[in-house]
């Protein structure tokens, strides 16, 4: 029998692997639609770079609907609390998703140009806002919300900027959490659709790279340290546990990895350094807050943890085992279809798609 | 604005305007199934034509699903919170299960089923269409669940803090009225898919164009649609609204408009309740059936509305009152109507019968429409419950959510699904406008978005 502690602890770090996956995952369609506009030249590279994550965001999008799906099972409360908190963030988040499943998909359905660079507008837009938004409520989580006696609370979207004990869910602090993530996703999205395409457009992705990880590695910097100004406590699982230092060693180790491979035309290996970095990012994050899953800004004792949000026993053991079962068919799926469109994208160019050169 | 209704109305707009296209997605992935079998056993180019085309139309209905989907499992926690922090611990796990068993299944199978056709074998390709099928089913079940769990609370204990807490895996995924409300609501799914493709042949033979597709959308379509309209009626209709008059009798009357309880109680066909008299006006009547319908016997006592203290009264009454005739309304419709075109097809003589093609094409809303009834009878009858006899409505909103917020996601919602309106008339409409037989097999070598075949 799992005890009651183990039981919190599993489901607190099963669910953060299910919101890593998310971001490792779309993480790379967003950054492809964030440089959708401007990497493009012409109507083919646009299509070059939509059929590089054509067969694979849909599902990569489904590591957020079943990571929610699994925060309300296993953590109702903080999935209460937070959801109708952010209310109008999430809402926002939710209009996005919509603005750019139809831009990636309905694109293609009418060879008429207005048509054709509306969706690409919806597309790369939303992706941009998604990038920033996901970034500021991961910080938000950090920062901590003025929850109140009843675990609830409610956050405009900006109040005076300042990371007080009455924010917004935009301020000083997590503007920076969202420019990390636009910064961070672009270069992700921009390694993937490296990996996918040839010629020129290869070319100009991997330029991009370079050009923008100066920019990376700073405002990394600056979130990290802007992180121990907002919330202090974030260091304490830190002092307790040395090893756990060894975090964001791996975070600086994976970023440096990627110039370092592009310049040697090794765009794989520089996409894991990506992925890598992405993932040691939330994880340290996750290592810090454990065991808070929404810290409060106005009384620790009112923080939502793990204990105070878990659900019955009964409920989790049951769900651990389907969970198992479902998360390993689910990375058999994965493998199957990443196989199955593994390599390059090629498009035949048709008479009509030179329309906009 | 009061708070609560807006959260309502948010709720009510944003499933009934999903539930459009899942309803297409699930029955059309059955009949898909159905072309995909014909097409791969005789390899005749109208079955593989036709599967490719109903699987042009089913792609921009999943896009569209998708996309109106993923509000619907957030907004319990964004507007429901209270219901959402209650309840978790129950029915967190059938909408997590969604995502884990069929979301990941649809989403990695979908992107082959829409275009891997010349990657994959015949057989290959089939099993991608079944996949597709599978999930899509699957994940309506996880919903029903949640929803059955809703109406009818099984395999609980509730805690002094006011959570609920699991005791039974199995009893709550079996809970008897998640069963009924399945079969009922699949059934309801395969009509919409039935309709939609036996408007489509019958619009192509009035039209004279793509008669062998239509000829074909017709023999598919109308079989499926008389066997699942029957199906509808009895037994899954029949056997879930006697579970109901055991269960939730109150809601039964109101259903039934039924405002005194009656030995012999009649059926009203037509007729306008009255909740002020408590009575139904205009009303035509058949003595006696209701009684029959609900416990065998003409003789029987039907609680009426007067042995429940009004405030469990079901809460409009009126609405749910037409909501259930316009479902049991419309369903006697597609039963005759596809009867007697079953028999016009048996007979030989469907395709040339221009006065029954013309009912055939112009029904294709009906069935979204008694979908619609459905599941508002449903919905509606549950109030003024959030979960039925534990936790009212007002009790289970976020609490901090202010009627202005509200109110912006609401118009929100409103303007950005007007705009998919136009989109999906406009594509869906080009589509059976082009015809099948076009275009054939997907042009594509390494990959394009999920929907474009």
């Amino acid at each position: 029998m799992i005890g009651a502690d183990v039981m919190g602890t599993i489901w607190y770090w099963l669910v953060a692997a299910m919101l890593v996956a998310y971001v490792v995952l779309d993480g790379f369609d967003i950054g492809a639609g964030i440089i959708h506009l401007f990497i493009a030249k012409s109507d083919l590279d646009r299509q070059m770079i939509l059929r590089s994550i054509g067969p694979v965001w849909d599902g990569n999008e489904v590591w957020l609907i079943a990571g929610g799906g699994t925060l309300y099972f296993a953590f109702p409360l903080l999935y209460a609390s937070a959801f109708s908190g952010f209310y109008l963030a999430f809402i926002i988040v939710l209009w996005l998703l919509i603005l750019r499943g139809l831009g990636i998909e309905l694109r293609m359905h009418l060879d008429v140009r207005v048509w054709r660079e509306f969706f690409d507008g919806c597309f790369a837009i939303s992706s941009a806002l998604l990038a920033i938004i996901l970034g500021a409520a991961l910080a938000n989580v950090i920062r901590g919300v003025p929850l109140g006696d009843d675990s609830y609370f409610f956050l405009p979207l900006w109040t005076n900027w300042q990371a007080g004990p009455n924010p917004g869910i935009l301020d000083w602090y997590t503007v920076i959490g969202g420019l990390v993530a636009l910064v961070a996703l672009t270069v992700h999205g921009s390694l993937f659709v490296a990996l996918k395409v040839e010629g020129a457009l290869h070319d100009r992705t991997v330029r991009l790279v370079r050009a923008l990880w100066p920019a990376l590695v700073a405002i990394t910097i600056v979130s990290l340290v802007s992180t121990v100004w907002v919330r202090r406590s974030m260091l304490e699982n830190y002092t307790h546990y040395p090893v756990a230092l060894t975090i964001p060693v791996l975070v600086m180790a994976s970023l440096s990895g990627i110039p370092v491979y592009c310049r040697s035309g090794r765009v794989r290996a520089a996409f894991r350094c990506s992925c890598l970095y992405l993932t040691f990012m939330l994880v340290g994050a996750a290592a810090g807050l454990y065991p808070t899953m929404l810290p409060s800004t106005t009384d620790s004792a009112r923080d939502i943890t793990i204990a105070r949000a878990i659900s019955g026993r009964y409920a989790l053991s049951a769900g651990l085992s389907w969970w198992t079962l479902g998360i390993v068919i689910a990375i058999g799926y994965f493998v199957f279809v990443y196989r199955m469109f593994a390599g390059k994208v090629r498009v035949t160019p048709s008479p009509s798609t030179d329309a906009t050169n | 604005m009061d708070a609560l209704i807006l959260h309502r109305i948010q709720f009510a707009f944003t499933i009934t305007y999903h539930y459009l296209f899942p309803q297409l997605t699930m029955g059309m992935a059955l009949l898909i199934v159905v072309l995909k079998t014909l097409a791969v056993r005789t390899n005749r180019r109208v079955y593989h034509d036709s599967a490719r085309f109903w699987a042009r139309i089913f792609g921009v209905n999943f896009v569209l699903g998708v996309a109106t989907g993923v509000p619907m499992e957030f907004q319990f926690g964004t507007n429901w919170s209270q219901f959402s922090r209650a309840t978790g611990g129950v029915i967190g796990q059938p909408l997590a299960m969604e995502g884990v068993f069929s979301f990941f299944l649809e989403s990695a199978f979908l992107g082959l089923f829409l275009y891997g056709e010349r990657r994959l074998s015949k057989w290959g390709h089939w099993w991608a269409a079944f996949l597709v099928f599978l999930g899509s089913w699957i994940s309506g079940f996880f919903i029903i669940v949640t929803d059955a769990w809703m109406q009818h609370p099984v395999a609980y204990s509730l805690l002094p803090n006011g959570r609920f807490e699991l005791t039974s895996f199995t009893g709550l995924l079996l809970n008897p009225w998640a069963l009924l409300q399945y079969a009922h609501n699949m059934g309801g799914a395969v009509v919409t898919g039935a309709f939609v493709m036996s408007a489509t042949g019958a619009f192509y033979l009035l039209e004279d164009r793509f008669v062998d597709y239509g000829r074909l959308f017709l023999r598919v379509g109308v079989t499926a649609g008389l066997i699942f309209s029957v199906l509808q009626i009895f037994p899954t209709g029949d056997l879930h609204g006697k579970y109901l008059a055991k269960h939730q009798p109150a809601v039964m009357a109101g259903m039934e408009g039924l405002f005194k309880s009656e030995r012999g109680a009649p059926i009203v066909l037509v007729g306008q309740p009255d909740e002020e008299r408590q009575r139904i006006d205009n009303p035509i009547a058949v003595n006696r059936v209701l009684s029959f319908l609900i416990y065998g016997s003409t003789a029987a006592e039907v609680k009426g509305l007067n042995e429940f203290p009004k405030e469990n009264w079901p809460a409009n009454i009126p609405l749910l009152y037409y909501s259930y005739h316009i479902m049991a309304g419309l369903g006697t419709w597609f039963v005759l109507l596809m009867g007697v075109a079953e028999l016009l097809l048996w007979r030989d003589r469907l395709f040339g019968a221009r006065w029954l093609l013309w009912p055939i094409f112009l029904s294709f809303p009906l069935p979204y429409i008694a979908n619609t009834a459905g599941w508002m009878t449903a919905e509606i009858g549950r109030q003024p419950w959030l979960i039925y006899g534990l936790l009212r409505t007002e009790h289970g909103a976020s609490k901090y959510v202010s009627g202005g917020n509200a109110l912006f996601t609401l118009l929100g919602f409103m303007g950005l699904y007007a705009v998919l309106s136009l989109l999906f008339v406009l594509l869906v409409f080009g589509e059976i406008h082009r015809g099948p037989g076009i275009g054939s097999a997907a042009d594509v070598e390494s990959g394009v978005p999920v929907s474009n075949a």
